[in-house]
């Protein structure tokens, strides 16, 4: 038996960690690897609120299945673009992919 | 303090440890392979929480998928000699990132769960309870909800990934007009 308040603190840690590497690093793949960071502390939000709100139901439980599978949709789509990134720019920099139009 | 929240504490206090080395470790790989450990430790509170259908799903789908993803994508981007990870402005970052923290500490602090408990306890006609006391939820129910009440989302969920999957392909595959997007 855990506490609610101790499960969205530690969310809420792992979601700030995740958005310090967001707008830190340079490099695309980091900042994907540190955007899931941030999905999975919402998903553990999710999980906890599921025990609170809705016990007997699973429909915290689903919305935690939907942002895994999101994730895998947003990881899969965001390294095909930085796969062509670097195959045009020879480099995954986000700052140096600053072209809107080619 | 019984034995699963001691789990649980544990278990955070790893999570968090290992959340944070991805963000601070100079080697992408170790970063990546970090981010493998987190999420796998994540799949374990799932556990603690008596999540056991999401546990398995978070270390299919993370340890499975992702990890082989992470892993490929960082192998077909080799990184430059000399190469700076983190923006200069890092320090505006971590401090940004600390104020949001700290502000949602006293937002959780703040509210009084046992109030919003009986709200809720009050429209659903049930006693309300401050602590989380899980209920083992079975893939079956968990299935039944998905394919009852959520069963739209459900079905543009297929949609999305179906999108997903086309569109990296196509963006991904050799482009026969080099240099351009």
């Amino acid at each position: 038996m855990v506490p609610i308040e101790h499960i969205l603190i530690f969310s809420a840690t792992m979601f700030c960690i995740g958005l310090y590497g967001v707008m830190s690093r340079r490099n695309a793949v980091l900042v994907l690897i540190s955007l899931e960071l941030m999905l999975n502390a919402v998903a553990i939000n999710l999980v906890g609120f599921s025990g609170l709100v809705d016990p007997l139901g699973a429909s915290g439980m689903v919305f935690a299945i939907f942002v895994i599978a999101i994730a895998a949709a947003e990881l899969g789509l965001g390294l095909a673009i930085v796969l062509r990134v670097y195959r045009m720019r020879a480099s995954v920099n986000v700052d140096e992919v600053d072209l809107m139009r080619w | 303090m019984e034995l699963a929240a001691v789990v649980f504490y544990a278990l955070a206090v790893v999570t968090i440890v290992s959340a944070l080395g991805v963000v601070v470790t100079r080697s992408i790989v170790y970063s990546a392979l970090l981010l493998i450990v987190t999420l796998g430790l994540t799949g374990l509170v799932y556990l603690v929480l008596l999540a056991d259908f999401l546990a398995l799903v978070q270390i299919l789908v993370y340890g499975g998928t992702v990890s082989i993803l992470l892993l490929f994508a960082l192998m077909l981007t080799p990184p430059q000699r000399n190469l700076v990870l983190n923006h200069q402005g890092w320090p505006l970052a971590a401090g940004s990132a600390v104020v949001l923290f700290v502000m949602m500490v006293a937002a959780v602090v703040a509210t009084d769960w046992r109030q919003v408990s009986q709200v809720v306890a009050g429209t659903t006609g049930r006693p309300p309870l401050t602590v989380v006391e899980p209920v083992r939820v079975g893939a079956e129910q968990i299935g039944t909800t998905l394919l009852t009440i959520w069963a739209v989302p459900f079905e543009i969920a297929a949609v999305v990934l179906l999108v997903a999957l086309i569109g990296s392909l196509l963006i991904a595959q050799a482009g026969t007009e080099t240099g351009r997007v």
